[in-house]
């Protein structure tokens, strides 16, 4: 089990954002987080980044406890994640981007960089064939040296997916990868998922697009007004009574 | 080698007319000008780092040359030591002043930090006023010796009397202060810092420690403006409590802006290039600051990147269009 999250809530004063919520992501697993707007995805995603703390609760990875570890060890630990409004360097270009990203597996500080030490002259070379290697993968190795603002909206997705890849965590987590972006250039990311998962790394994200979610997750985990409803393979919530219900409005709620 | 220098042609010009300018025999006040924008240059890019790379508004920077500037005048007056034990003591002791101010500061953002940094400045000022028995007070300080000489097995010796020396000596710490900053800017430490100042939480997020990289950031930055600060005391050989003041933290800030933020060049061409014009300027009185206050604004509005980034992109806009004329007539010529 990469990831296990333990009784988790997180409450703003009155509102319980996130209610006791368990689960679990096994090592390779594709894991995909669905609920309506406002059920709690993208605070139980802030929970296991560090971005928040948790009201009550816990996250394990790796069997050690992570919960409430500021954002650059979680992310240092192998935990790498997106934002839900594409979050990158903008001032920068495509190659700083990923370098940055990367930067977590490097040691070079300031007397390294002043010296010119072995270690500055190493991890510079590795991070150059790295950086250039993944480019490739991202789709964005003829767009190297370009500033990121002149990259289109999906372009931009891809790199931001890459800046996370950039150091080879151990789990990624998406958060809605494709939002604002239409049919094609989704397949598009939704390929670039897919080789991720196969190139090792385990992957929890966040989504809306149903059909989307039903063809590349292997589980589903819906969340509403914060608690977990349910769980299962796509087949089985797709038929799961309360699912619906949650989705197109019923009477009671879970 | 041969490469090395066809592609950095331009900055070894420089740097040769540097060397050669004190032989045209320029006046005193010339030479007085060009130390002190030297001096401006090694602290504006101290202040380049934090500000213009880790985008922290440090506003206690002249501050930092201020005990920089005192450090090196107390030490070299009441304490007796050498100005070459002085000049590094008095940076250090700034880097470490930086640290710890840099500790609750730097968990501010934005205009808080801002602020709480220009507190610190003004605390530094009202102490180098008050605090007479160690700073002389509003009095000042006078009476800072000239650098020992340094023997020569040969030529003698080199004496810091004459402003050529003076020349030499700042010019020695400004390419110091701009090999320290080019090597730490392009490199992976450049990049965290560039990563905090671009995107905080997305630093964060990627695994970078901001916090430690701030501090780092701060305490270089505060260790170059008191560097700055010693050889100013070395130059003036008197200090008022004027010098921590936050005019001169503008002064910077405005050296920085009009030069270039984030360039290495820039700070330098600012730090040359503004105090000529205010001396120029001078006959129209207390009206040049209204200038000023015009040149800043159309500066950020249409340079954002100062005159060095001006420069660059008319550099850059030249070489398209002698690229393109190159091109049109190979076209011409194959058709």
């Amino acid at each position: 089990m990469l990831l296990k999250v333990e009784a988790l809530s997180k409450h703003f004063g009155g509102l319980k954002a996130v209610d006791g919520v368990d689960f679990h992501v096994n090592q390779g697993e594709i894991v995909a987080i669905i609920g309506p707007n406002g059920s709690g995805k993208s605070t139980l995603f802030n929970l296991i980044s560090g971005t928040l703390r948790p009201t009550t609760g816990k996250v394990l990875f790796q069997g050690d406890e992570i919960t409430a570890h500021k954002p650059y060890r979680v992310a240092a630990l192998g935990i790498k994640r997106t934002f839900q409004t594409t979050t990158l360097f903008d001032q920068l270009r495509v190659v700083d981007n990923l370098a940055i990203g990367r930067r977590v597996n490097t040691k070079t500080g300031f007397w390294d960089a002043l010296f010119r030490t072995a270690r500055w002259r190493r991890e510079r070379d590795e991070t150059v064939g790295k950086v250039l290697e993944l480019s490739g993968i991202i789709g964005l190795g003829d767009k190297f040296f370009d500033f990121v603002t002149t990259l289109s909206q999906e372009a931009q997705k891809r790199l931001a997916i890459g800046i996370a890849l950039a150091s080879e965590p151990g789990l990624l987590l998406l958060d809605e990868p494709t939002a604002g972006i239409n049919m094609e250039e989704t397949a598009e990311i939704i390929e670039l998922i897919r080789k991720v998962r196969e190139a090792g790394t385990t992957i929890c994200l966040i989504e809306h697009k149903m059909r989307m979610v039903m063809g590349l997750a292997d589980r589903i985990i819906v969340l509403n007004y914060g608690r977990k409803i349910a769980e299962g393979t796509p087949q089985e919530i797709s038929g799961n009574q309360v699912v619906i219900e949650a989705y197109l409005g019923g009477k009671s709620i879970a | 080698m041969h490469e090395y220098l066809r592609k950095k042609w331009f900055y070894f010009l420089l740097l040769l007319l540097a060397l050669v300018f004190p032989l045209f025999g320029p006046s005193r006040l010339i030479f007085t000008m060009l130390i002190l924008s030297g001096i401006w240059s090694i602290a504006t890019l101290g202040l380049n780092l934090i500000l213009g790379y880790t985008g922290q508004a440090s506003l206690a920077h002249g501050a930092f040359f201020g005990i920089g500037a005192y450090a090196v005048g107390i030490m070299t007056t009441r304490l007796g030591l050498s100005f070459w034990i002085a000049l590094p003591l008095a940076s250090f002791l700034c880097a470490a002043i930086g640290f710890l101010i840099g500790l609750p500061t730097l968990r501010t953002k934005g205009a808080y930090f801002a602020i709480s940094t220009l507190a610190f400045g003004i605390i530094v000022f009202i102490i180098a006023g008050n605090w007479s028995d160690l700073t002389g007070g509003h009095m000042g300080l006078p009476a800072i010796p000239r650098p020992n000489p340094i023997p020569l097995p040969l030529a003698g010796e080199i004496s810091f009397t004459s402003p050529a020396a003076r020349y030499y000596l700042v010019l020695f710490f400004l390419l110091l202060t701009l090999w320290v900053m080019h090597r730490v800017v392009f490199s992976l430490q450049g990049y965290s810092f560039m990563a905090i100042r671009n995107n905080e939480n997305l630093a964060e997020a990627v695994g970078i420690n901001t916090f430690r990289n701030k501090l780092l950031s701060f305490m270089v930055a505060n260790f170059f403006a008191g560097l700055a600060g010693g050889l100013y005391a070395m130059q003036l050989g008197a200090l008022s409590p004027f010098i921590t003041h936050h005019v001169l933290t503008f002064n910077l800030i405005i050296y920085l802006i009009l030069g270039g933020v984030a360039t290495l060049a820039g700070p330098i061409i600012g730090a040359i290039t503004v105090p000529f014009i205010v001396d120029a300027l001078f006959a129209i009185g207390p009206y040049r600051m209204v200038i000023f206050g015009v040149l800043l604004i159309v500066s950020i509005i249409y340079f954002p990147r100062g005159l060095m980034g001006g420069l660059t992109s008319l550099w850059n806009r030249t070489a398209d269009y002698y690229r393109h004329r190159k091109d049109g007539v190979r076209h011409a010529a194959e058709s």
